[in-house]
């Protein structure tokens, strides 16, 4: 069964087309996370499901439920806000049982809940607090604390950890993993961070310019992209992407440069295309090259360690491409080196539609 | 003063500033005094030149006529005038304010709009409403100035509360309302809450209006409904006035509105630099 069923949903803010058509089903239980650039209405959407705007067109379903028009608080969802949106005026306490206060659950019920949460989540200590008490991943926890006591069926949740630092936000996301474990309902997640999408996903639904682009298992989207914009959202660093033309059974860059043709691939003679590849697929050559790998001499240009990883720019067929290597491999700027490049895994992209060939 | 040495030059400033403050809270505080000291005097001692600075015994005569010939309920009157408008204006205005803020009803201007009636000058209209009032037979009632005074204070309610609640985070809304809130129980336990400075800002001064108002009440009230500043007028003769009296009438008409500000202090400076804030 689906929580959630969405169907050619439209919304216009005036002139502003913010979602196209957007069809979408997410099964029971499943994590969910709508990822996209900024302005490609994926918090849209979710505040549509809230019902927090007025779909223009479309239907939307929650429990198999038409809720389209209904108000937010008779959709059984709970949501999490991006700043917090705790009351300031309220202790924790009365935060995290606002909602069960506003639906008229017995004193008792609220009390067993509200403790409850506090303990999965490891504020009971801090419920007597107020909000400015806290430091912002408390009051992060608080506000999850709030949405979990509610039990709803769906559970969306608006870029909640965009607040926090880039410690903070790593445990935070464990912690949301772990709640889903746990609890086993159905998420809904927008971020605009791809690892956070990568990491938390059942399900990726990656939007642009108020459409899907692609939607599917984090891995499926990072091994096969279907268009341009995927291969290049997803991963980091970002996919290289190289001008060529195809030769004589060979990508040919334009700095002359001969690659052999990933297999499979259905491309006429003298076709351009671009070539994708990943910083991950490039290695340092290593005593004999892997089968489907290539070799190819270049200067490093740039190198940037990050700990144990290192990514090293270096041209090649007229830009700079991007690599990462294990720190260890180091070499200096300026330095001759050869690499090995995995065309196995390497993509081919129409340049007039952009769609992976 | 260049010639001092710096800790001697930061010492002469800030007793020029002190000299200064000092002057400036006499000048503010000795019309209070005086008016507070002459209401405990007698005759002879309001009369005397050179003036006596203060009474020689504390006697309440002045205050035993107004209460004795009910002049006192004069001030019950405003009290009941000023409090139920002031109760009406922030209820219908805050809602009103909270449909501007938030689903910008009548669009960008209608605020705009509404702030300039209360550029209107009073006496504009003073005679119109009489005239209506007459045929309604609402003059002399509490029922007519009520009415008056909430419509007159409404506009500026109306705009005072708007910014308040154009201030609060929409998503303390919003997540009230996913949690199970209908809107009016949104306004209720969140705006209400987060406005709650603002509110008794703008209540306060709603109530001092209605309080100090003196045209209105002149021209739509005879003997049932007078307030204390008609009143107080009365006791100023063409062959004499009696200073007694307007000094008692005047204490019984300002501890009211000392009482609520000083009771509102708190949420005063809070409410009034929050409007400064925003600008």
């Amino acid at each position: 069964m689906s929580d959630l069923k969405i169907s050619g949903l439209h919304k216009h803010y005036g002139s502003f087309h913010a979602v196209k058509g957007i069809d979408l089903e997410v099964p029971s239980g499943e994590f969910t996370v709508l990822v996209g650039p900024s302005g490609c209405g994926k918090s849209t959407l979710l505040r549509t499901i809230a019902g927090l705007e007025e779909a223009s067109a479309g239907r939307v379903e929650i429990g198999g439920k038409d809720v389209t028009w209904a108000r937010p608080r008779d959709r059984d969802i709970a949501m999490v806000f991006q700043n917090y949106a705790l009351y300031p005026y309220l202790s924790v306490y009365e935060n995290i049982a606002f909602g069960l206060r506003a639906r008229k659950v017995a004193a008792g019920a609220i009390d067993k809940r509200v403790k409850r949460a506090a303990d999965m989540l490891g504020i009971a200590p801090l419920l007597q607090r107020l909000p400015r008490e806290l430091s912002g991943g408390q009051r992060q926890r608080v506000a999850i604390g709030r949405a979990i006591v509610r039990d709803a069926l769906l559970f969306l949740f608006d870029e909640p950890l965009s607040n926090l630092d880039a410690q903070l936000r790593d445990d935070m996301r464990v912690e949301i993993k772990r709640l889903h474990q746990e609890l086993g309902r159905t998420m809904i997640y927008v971020t605009h961070d791809q690892i956070e999408a990568m990491t938390l996903a059942d399900r990726i639904v990656l939007l642009r310019d108020g459409q899907v682009e692609q939607l599917g298992a984090p891995l499926d989207l990072f091994e096969r992209p279907a268009t341009r914009f995927v291969a290049g959202f997803l991963g980091s660093p970002k996919m290289n992407f190289l001008a060529a033309t195809v030769t004589e059974g060979a990508v040919v860059l334009s700095d002359g440069t001969r690659l052999p043709l990933p297999p499979g691939r259905k491309v006429r003679e003298g076709q351009a295309v671009i070539l994708g590849i990943r910083p991950q697929h490039i290695a340092m050559a290593g005593a004999g090259a892997l089968p489907g790998h290539v070799r190819v001499a270049v200067v490093i240009e740039l190198v940037q360690p990050t700990g144990s990883r290192v990514h090293v720019n270096m041209p090649l067929g007229g830009t700079s491409i991007i690599a990462e290597f294990a720190a260890h491999d180091v070499t200096a700027p300026g330095e001759r080196t050869t690499i090995d490049i995995d065309m196995n895994r390497a993509i081919l992209i129409d340049p007039q539609s952009e769609t992976v060939i | 003063m260049s010639g001092l040495p710096f800790h001697r030059r930061h010492d002469v400033r800030l007793a020029l500033r002190y000299v200064v403050a000092v002057a400036l809270v006499l000048v503010f505080v000795f019309p209070i005094y005086w008016l507070f000291t002459m209401s405990f005097k007698t005759p002879d001692e309001i009369f005397a030149f050179p003036p006596v600075w203060y009474p020689r015994a504390i006697q309440f005569n002045n205050y035993r006529v107004l209460f004795k010939d009910g002049d006192a309920a004069t001030v019950g009157n405003s009290l009941i005038l000023a409090t139920v408008s002031t109760f009406f204006a922030m209820i219908f205005g805050t809602v009103a304010a909270y449909s501007l803020a938030r689903f910008k009803t009548g669009g960008e201007n209608l605020a705009v709009w509404i702030i300039s009636q209360r550029m209107m000058p009073p006496v504009a209209i003073v005679f119109p409403v009489f005239l209506f009032y007459v045929w309604l037979g609402w003059v002399d009632t509490y029922v007519g100035l009520i009415i008056l005074y909430t419509a007159f204070s409404l506009p500026y309610v109306i705009w005072m509360m708007r910014g308040y609640i154009e201030d609060i985070p929409l998503e303390l809304e919003e997540s009230a309302l996913v949690d199970g809130c209908t809107r009016w129980a949104v306004l209720w336990k969140v705006v209400l809450p987060m406005a709650r400075s603002g509110l008794f800002a703008t209540a306060v001064f709603t109530f001092v209006f209605a309080w100090n108002d003196f045209l209105f009440a002149l021209v739509l009230t005879r003997t049932e409904v007078t307030t204390y500043t008609v009143q107080v007028t009365h006791y100023f003769g063409g062959q004499s006035n009696f200073w007694a009296k307007i000094a008692a009438m005047s204490v019984l008409g300002t501890i009211p509105v000392f009482v609520a500000v000083a009771t509102m202090q708190r949420y005063l400076v809070r409410g009034i630099s929050m409007g400064a804030v925003k600008g």
